[in-house]
């Protein structure tokens, strides 16, 4: 009963004579009849917008919204700002689509100027791109980045979330790619086995690791820079973008492609999608860049405008030479990453950094007072892996209260050297001491 | 438009020019006013074989691509970088904007005089 | 107008953050000695700012928008309201399957209707946007072939009119592109897809509906000709608004498609994205689908042979929720939809048909192509002139230069949700336009003359790429 037509029946019957057609059928009779369904689709009656609502709100309501998040893992659960929805909300940026026609788009190509900008800025890189599906798209495109006719085996960290090697993976099936996974030693990449790798293959083309890696540490990478630029490989950090208010950037610290997932700069954890991945780099490789840029030009009159530009890298330019099949990505959630980073700014992102940070400081202390100890030694930052006497226990109970407690790791995080379980926590600056307190309480009379 | 009397043509709009046993190759002045305003090139890398009647890489306008092919089955001795920091001297002096030397040279296209090119591109 | 960073004034800003309630500590780690240039704005000058930008785009909801192919139709104001409900904002991907009955069956929901609308047994909800989807149904496609021993397929055929992901895609599948021609009444020609087929075959990938707006006729005989060869089928759902309702791929032969959310199903485009590209499959491809998939409740489990993930997650969910609230919203009606939609495009090509040069001059689909060649011959006004010239009418143009079999191509896409006087001013406009052709060409040739800024030099961008803005 919903639609969205305007042309009331007599209006179309109307335009079908106007154009020389009968009825409708009349119209398609271009399609053969054997080609067409017969009668209608098994589909529910439509419904009036009242009923739709209620019918999509009770959904919404069979799911537990947790009023405390300790759980990361890929997914970060930050504080949007106000101004964020209320700007990206805005009728012309929702329903434009990608800016080809630059004249009319000027605002789309200014937001997505302004977003690479802003993007190159926090990685510490030369350029960035208009943003990719999402983190782990970003880093599969990022690792075909780095191949040519010489250089095809990709080396990854084990240390990387599993889910990033598993897209990659699949990426690779398309084109026969070679991936080559490094083990970890103490949570961490192990230097001496990349290399080695490196050492014995002449066709390493990049190597890619999680900054911080995936049990939330925070590895050398000045050092796996150096052996993977010594090994002849491309080196690709893939981070979490709000670590780099505090910690060295990539471009401080050598990297060659600078990738991850976008989700912690203004967007909800909206059940894993839809996120951004973003991909900046340096200049050298501006042309193995996948995906849309903006550049600066000018009008005939000589007044700055915006264009997509170096276009003939694209798929509907260069087809099946292209360097990538992306048409799509994901402007709107860029367009929030934009808002977000200028509403904080860089106070603000010092200081998210700094939040993250000192509480899950706080929280592993906490944790080791009850016995909870951390897993493994190296830094972190926002993210550790504690043992646990029992994980489905402790989670359990503090689910009961609205409490959405870390990652229970299931495998190999502290290498078979304990055996209790692992839980992977996260902090971020919307869980307050009182929160963390909270669950020491929890798990104090759990244990 | 420009023909140069001693070089010689392609049916796809390369010239070619020899120097000793060796061969330059570009695009013609016709090829570069069809394709308009370019803005980068792709080569082969130095050492590679490149094939008669193969694409040797590609030119890039704004909103297309079009292949380079090569005259001559060779070797690649050169490429022209400057042409990689500024692709626009292809349309400014095709002729002066070789794109490889190519050496080892074992097999050649059919290719045309000025005059004979001139008549087939209408000129 | 000034980018952000020109606005910016050190030592302003937003108090977002609230002073730390724990001992401060950083990790002992290499810390950031280069700050990051970000804006320092307040949040006032900040909304104008972006309420600047907004003024200078164009949406949906500013005016008509016929982009060929990109089927630009209103986006409905209840799938964002829903799509914004906190029971599915707020929720971590990785929090436990029992605690997500909601956003799981509605992707049950949604797969049951989209299976429905296509015929096919299964969807995977894990591509992120159409050329996400083709890549999918490429690797499973490969995945299947590669699972019966049959490795010798390596070619991937593609009709010289398909939009430039195909091909693209197939070269990230793996696969050698075998383009085929187009006959001379726009659709595929049968006797050149014959000659291609062997062996080799991997597969076909189709619009259909194609670019240039046709249902192809012999389709059964197509798909026919390439299962006999031991090809798949696959239909690049770009074009579906077509023929929603009416034709379902799997009934012509299809066995693996990829729906654009975003286009068929009213989701908004969000200045280039996200989208959400869906993989509908027949059930002997199930076996090798992509994800993580929740079906009793508790556990997530992944096909026997999936190909692996497209994406970390899920997809894009909150592009589901939009989509299942249309499908709830239209139901059963959805054949009007394509019904409205090829009528439009019709009512507008006969409007023009007696002074534009229409590519393929028939009863088309939900688009048409105007062939400018003709025209751009004798007066040296371009498919780009005549887009730049309805910028000043305040009308989205058309899809230009594209599909590349169409010299000069115009493709123009009205969409089901435009009234019949919209389309009047649009024809208006294309025909006010044909006579400054005729009498004034250069008026043409200088427009638009009305927008924020006038044509832009996009020689000039990629000779001196400035992609970012520079703070020394």
């Amino acid at each position: 009963m919903g639609t969205f037509i305007p042309n009331t029946k007599e209006e179309q019957l109307k335009m079908l004579n106007e154009i020389g057609y009968k009825d409708f059928d009349d119209l398609f009779k271009v399609i053969p009849d054997e080609a067409k369904v017969k009668g209608d689709l098994d589909l529910p009656d439509g419904l009036s917008e009242i009923e739709v609502s209620k019918k999509v709100e009770g959904l919404a309501a069979k799911n537990t919204i947790f009023r405390s998040i300790f759980r990361g893992a890929g997914a970060y659960n930050h504080y949007v700002p106000s101004a964020v929805d209320a700007i990206a909300n805005k009728e012309e940026f929702v329903t434009a689509y990608t800016p080809y026609q630059a004249e009319i788009s000027q605002g789309i190509l200014q937001s997505i100027f302004e977003y690479q900008t802003m993007i190159a800025e926090i990685t510490g890189m030369d350029i960035a791109n208009a943003s990719m599906y999402d983190g782990a798209s970003a880093a599969a495109e990022a690792c075909w980045m780095c191949k040519d006719r010489r250089h095809s085996t990709f080396y990854v960290s084990d240390a990387i979330d599993e889910r990033i090697l598993t897209v990659i993976n699949t990426y690779s099936f398309g084109r026969g790619s070679k991936v080559v996974v490094i083990p970890t030693k103490d949570g961490v990449t192990d230097k001496d086995a990349l290399a080695k790798a490196l050492a014995d293959d002449n066709e390493a083309a990049c190597f890619l690791m999680q900054y911080p890696n995936f049990y939330g540490i925070i590895e050398d990478a000045e050092e796996l820079c150096k052996i993977t630029h010594d090994g002849g490989a491309k080196f690709i950090m893939y981070c979490h973008p709000l670590a780099l208010g505090a910690l060295k950037s990539p471009g401080e610290l050598g990297a060659d492609i600078a990738v991850g997932e976008g989700q912690p700069l203004g967007l909800g954890l909206e059940f894993g999608g839809p996120y951004l991945g973003f991909l900046s780099t340096r200049q050298e490789n501006m042309r193995q860049i996948p995906g849309r840029l903006i550049g600066e030009t000018v009008d005939t009159r000589g007044d700055r405008g915006f264009v997509l530009t170096i276009q003939a890298r694209e798929q509907h330019i260069r087809r099946e030479k292209a360097s990538s099949n992306i048409c799509s990505n994901e402007a709107w959630c860029a367009l929030r990453a934009g808002i977000y980073l200028a509403t904080i700014g860089p106070q603000g992102y010092e200081q998210v950094a700094e939040l993250c940070s000192s509480k899950a400081h706080y929280m592993a202390d906490e944790l080791e007072k009850i016995g909870m100890k951390r897993c493994f030694e190296g830094e972190f930052w926002n993210e550790f892996a504690t043992t646990c006497p029992d994980a489905d226990k402790l989670l359990a109970a503090l689910e009961e209260k609205g409490i959405l407690g870390g990652l229970k790791l299931c495998c190999g995080c502290c290498e078979g050297d304990c055996d209790t379980d692992c839980i992977l926590w996260c902090c971020t600056e919307l869980n307050s001491k009182e929160d963390i307190d909270e669950v020491i309480a929890i798990a104090k009379e759990v244990f | 438009m420009n023909f140069p009397a001693e070089l010689k043509y392609s049916k796809d709009d390369e010239w070619v020019r020899y120097d000793g046993d060796d061969a330059y190759v570009g695009i013609t002045d016709y090829a570069q006013s069809e394709l308009g305003d370019l803005v980068f090139v792709n080569f082969p890398e130095v050492g590679d074989e490149v094939t008669a009647g193969e694409p040797l890489g590609d030119v890039e306008s704004v909103k297309a691509v079009a292949d380079v092919f090569s005259p001559v089955t060779g070797v690649v001795l050169e490429i022209n970088e400057d042409l990689l920091d500024d692709a626009s001297l292809i349309n400014s002096d095709p002729y002066g904007s070789w794109f490889i030397k190519v050496g080892s040279i074992s097999e050649t296209d059919d290719l045309m005089s000025a005059d004979e090119y001139a008549e087939y591109r209408g000129q | 107008m000034k980018l952000i960073f020109e606005k910016s004034i050190p030592g302003r800003g937003q108090d977002i953050f609230p002073a730390c309630d724990v001992p401060v500590k950083l990790p002992e780690a290499p810390l950031r000695e280069k700050k990051a240039h970000l804006p320092e704005i307040s949040e006032n000058e900040m909304g104008r700012h972006y309420t600047a930008l907004a003024k200078r785009a164009h949406g949906v909801n500013d005016g008509f928008y016929p982009l060929g192919s990109c089927t630009m139709k209103h986006n409905p104001r209840i799938d964002e309201k829903m799509a914004s409900l906190p029971g599915f904002t707020k929720l971590h991907p990785l929090q436990p399957a029992s605690t997500v009955p909601g956003a799981h069956e509605l992707i049950d929901e949604l797969e049951k209707f989209l299976c429905e609308i296509t015929g096919m047994a299964g969807v995977t909800f894990q591509p992120a946007a159409g050329a996400h989807g083709e890549f999918t149904g490429l690797l499973m496609i490969k995945a299947y072939h590669t699972d019966r021993g049959d490795t010798e397929r390596n070619e991937i055929i593609v009709p010289d009119a398909a939009h430039g992901t195909n091909p693209a895609s197939a070269t990230m599948a793996g696969y050698k592109t075998i383009v085929i021609k187009s006959n001379e009444n726009g659709t595929v020609d049968i006797d050149d897809l014959k000659a291609h087929l062997g062996p080799k075959t991997a597969g076909l990938m189709l619009t259909n509906p194609n670019t240039v707006g046709l249902f192809d006729p012999n389709i059964m005989e197509i798909t026919r000709l390439v299962h006999e060869a031991g090809g798949l089928c696959y239909y690049d759902g770009a074009n579906l608004n077509a023929v929603v309702g009416i034709v379902r791929p799997a009934d012509i032969g299809f066995d693996v498609i990829h729906m654009n959310l975003h286009k068929s199903f009213a989701t908004p485009h969000g200045g280039g994205g996200p989208g959400s590209g869906p993989c509908a499959y027949k059930d002997f491809l199930a076996p090798f689908a992509p994800g993580l998939v929740c079906k009793d409740g508790k556990n997530y489990e992944r096909a026997e042979k999936s190909i692996g993930n497209m994406t970390g997650f899920y997809g894009n969910f909150l592009v589901m929720v939009k989509a299942y609230t249309y499908l709830l919203t239209i139901g059963k009606d959805i054949h009007t939809v394509a019904q409205n939609a090829v009528l439009n495009a019709n009512y507008m090509q006969e409007k023009l048909k007696d002074i534009y040069p229409i590519a393929f001059d028939t009863t088309c689909m939900h688009e048409f192509v105007i062939g400018l060649d003709p025209i751009y011959r004798a007066t040296h006004v371009s498919a780009l002139d005549v887009a730049k010239a309805l910028l000043d009418y305040g009308i989205h143009p058309p899809t230009i230069y594209f599909p590349l079999i169409v010299h000069e191509a115009l493709m123009i896409e009205p969409t089901e949700t435009e009234t019949k006087e919209t389309l009047d001013e649009a024809i208006t406009a294309f025909r006010e336009i044909y006579e400054k052709i005729k009498n004034a060409p250069e008026t043409v040739q200088m427009a638009p003359q009305t927008t924020p800024v006038l044509r832009l030099d996009d020689t000039k961008a990629a000779r001196e790429p400035h992609l970012r803005f520079d703070f020394d």
